[in-house]
C-alpha cells in the first residue's frame, strides 16, 4: 500500500525556495560586478586552461558595463541571502533537523558507496533515509560556504572596518578571490544538485514543494497521525531521495 | 508556493524598476541609503587601513579623465575654501606647511582592483583644524568630543567643475583622509592631479578626486560625480 509521508517541514521548504532565485541573483549581480576586473582563470604557471570569462561569454549574457548596477543588486539581496541563511541555520538547530543534515562518523563512508552507486559502479542502494551520507555532506558543506560567502563578503566589502577579518583571510584580492570560488562552489553544487534531483524524479522533487513522499508500506497504518492515503495506481518513484 | 513565485516577481520588477538616465530604482537607491546609515554607526576613526612596507609601492593606473581637461596650470592654482565663514583662498604652500604625512597603503578601485601606493600630503583633519573649517560655530573640528558641532559632508570639485566628489564629514576627517602633493615620493603629476588630490582610504578610489579646485564644508549632501551614474555616494570600505 502507498500512503503520504511528511518529509520536509515548510520552514525547510520556504528557506529552500527562497533561496534558491536570491542565491541566483547574487550569484548574477556578482558576475556583473566581476567583470570589472575579470582576472581570475583556471591554470598553472604560464599556462591557461581557462579565463574567467572570455570576452565572448560575457557578451553573450549581457554582462558588460553593469557594474553600479551589479553592486546596488549585489548590496540589496545580500540581506535576504543572509537573513534567510541565518534564521535556516538557527531553525534546524532548534528544531533538531540539523540530526538529518549533519554528517556523522559514517558520513563519509556512506558517501564512497552512494557515489559509487550513482555512477553505476556499485548495485547496492543508498539506505532510504531522508538524508544519505553524501547528501549529508554536500548540505553541510554548501551552508559553510554560505558562511564562508558571508564572511569573505564582509572582509572585501568593508575592508577597514574590518582590517582584521581582511587580513586573516589573506588580505583584501585574496578575499576577493575566495568569494569568487565560493560563488564557482555554488554553480557545481547546482549542477550535481539538479542532476540528483531529475535522476531521483518527481516524488522526490514535489515532496520539497508540498513536503509529503508517497512511500509503499507493507501494512496499512493503525496508529499514529492518520495520513492522507492515495491512488495505488499513481507512477512513483518510491523511497529515492535526492 | 505559486504566490510566493508571483510575489517574487512582482517583487523583482519593482526593485528594477529604473528612471530615465544613470541614476538607480528607488528601492535600491534606498537600500543603499539603508547601508550608510548602517555603516555610518559603526564606523570608527580610529579604526585605519593597513599599511605596508615602502618597497611594495607602485604607481597606480590612470583612470578616467573627467575634470582634466587639457591647458591647465597648476603653478596659477590656488584652493577656494567654502566653509562656515567666509569663502578663502589657499595655496599649495600653505598646505605643505602643514603636518606631512607618509602613508603607503592599498588603494582599492571600486571596479575591484587594488594597488599599494605611497602618498604624502596633509591631513585634511589637520587642515580644516588649523583652518577652524567644518564646524557650525567656527572653531576647530572635534570628531570623538563635539560631533554635533559638524558639518554633515564636505564636497570636492576640479577648477573646471567636472569631476565632484562628496563625502561624510566622519570619513572626512579620518587620519587616512590626506589632501596629497607627492606620489612615491616625487611632486604629484598632471595626470595623477597635481597639484593637489584627495587620497583616501576609507572609500574607493572614485572618491579620491585629482586636481582639487573647490572645497566645501556644508549640511547639504554634495553632488556627486560616479553617485549620478547609479553607484552608491557612500562608497565606504
Amino acid at each position: 500500500m502507498r500512503r503520504l509521508e511528511k518529509k520536509h517541514p515548510l520552514a525547510i521548504r520556504w528557506f529552500h525556495w527562497v533561496n534558491f532565485p536570491v542565491l541566483f541573483l547574487m550569484i548574477w549581480s556578482g558576475l556583473l560586478i566581476y567583470w570589472s576586473n575579470a582576472v581570475y582563470r583556471l591554470g598553472l604557471g604560464k599556462y591557461t586552461l581557462f579565463t574567467f570569462f572570455p570576452d565572448r561569454v560575457f557578451e553573450a549574457f549581457g554582462v558588460p558595463y553593469r557594474l553600479a548596477e551589479g553592486m546596488s543588486l549585489h548590496f540589496f539581496f545580500m540581506w535576504f541571502f543572509a537573513i534567510n541563511g541565518l534564521v535556516y541555520v538557527i531553525y534546524t538547530v532548534l528544531s533538531g533537523e540539523w540530526r538529518y543534515l549533519v554528517p556523522n562518523r559514517h558520513s563519509f563512508r556512506e558517501a564512497i558507496q552512494v557515489v559509487l552507486h550513482d555512477l553505476r559502479l556499485r548495485k547496492i542502494e543508498p539506505p532510504p533515509r531522508k538524508f544519505n551520507g553524501a547528501q549529508q555532506i554536500a548540505y553541510t558543506t554548501v551552508i559553510l560556504m554560505g558562511a564562508g560567502s558571508l564572511v569573505t563578503g564582509v572582509a572585501i566589502y568593508k575592508p577597514v572596518q574590518f582590517a582584521w577579518l581582511t587580513a586573516s583571510l589573506g588580505g583584501y584580492q585574496w578575499a576577493r578571490w575566495e568569494h569568487f570560488w565560493l560563488a564557482g562552489g555554488y554553480v557545481l553544487f547546482f549542477v550535481i544538485h539538479l542532476l540528483q534531483v531529475l535522476r531521483a524524479g518527481w516524488n522526490n522533487f514535489r515532496a520539497m514543494v508540498t513536503g509529503y513522499e508517497v512511500v509503499t508500506v507493507s501494512a496499512p497504518s493503525s496508529s499514529g497521525k492518520p495520513n492522507p492515503s492515495i491512488p495505488a495506481d499513481q507512477t512513483t518513484h518510491d523511497e529515492k531521495t535526492s | 508556493m505559486g504566490v510566493g513565485a508571483a510575489a517574487g516577481f512582482a517583487g523583482w520588477k519593482w526593485v528594477t524598476t529604473r528612471p530615465e538616465g544613470g541614476d538607480l530604482g528607488q528601492p535600491l537607491r534606498r537600500t543603499l541609503e539603508f547601508n550608510e546609515k548602517l555603516a555610518k554607526s559603526y564606523f570608527n576613526e580610529t579604526r585605519v587601513a593597513p599599511t605596508f612596507p615602502r618597497e611594495m609601492a607602485r604607481e597606480p593606473r590612470l583612470t578616467g579623465e573627467e575634470g582634466l581637461p587639457a591647458g591647465f596650470d597648476p603653478l596659477t592654482w590656488r584652493l577656494e575654501v567654502v566653509g562656515a565663514g567666509d569663502a578663502r583662498t589657499v595655496t599649495l604652500e600653505d598646505i605643505k606647511r602643514l603636518p606631512r604625512v607618509n602613508m603607503t597603503t592599498e588603494h582599492k578601485c571600486i571596479e575591484g582592483w587594488s594597488e599599494i601606493v605611497n602618498w604624502t600630503g596633509a591631513r585634511l583633519s589637520d587642515f580644516a583644524a588649523a583652518y577652524k573649517l567644518g564646524t557650525r560655530d567656527g572653531t576647530s573640528p572635534d570628531v570623538r568630543d563635539r560631533p554635533r558641532d559638524l558639518v554633515r559632508y564636505v564636497g570636492l570639485e576640479t577648477p573646471d567643475g567636472g569631476y565632484y566628489v562628496g563625502m561624510d564629514m566622519p570619513s572626512a576627517l579620518h587620519p587616512q583622509t590626506l589632501l596629497c602633493y607627492e606620489m612615491g615620493g616625487r611632486p604629484l603629476s598632471m595626470e595623477h592631479g597635481a597639484p593637489l588630490r584627495l587620497v583616501t582610504t576609507v572609500k574607493y578610489g572614485l572618491k579620491s578626486i585629482k586636481r582639487i579646485g573647490r572645497i566645501t564644508f556644508t549640511d547639504e549632501r554634495p553632488r556627486d560625480f560616479w553617485a549620478e551614474q547609479g553607484y552608491d555616494w557612500y562608497a565606504g570600505l
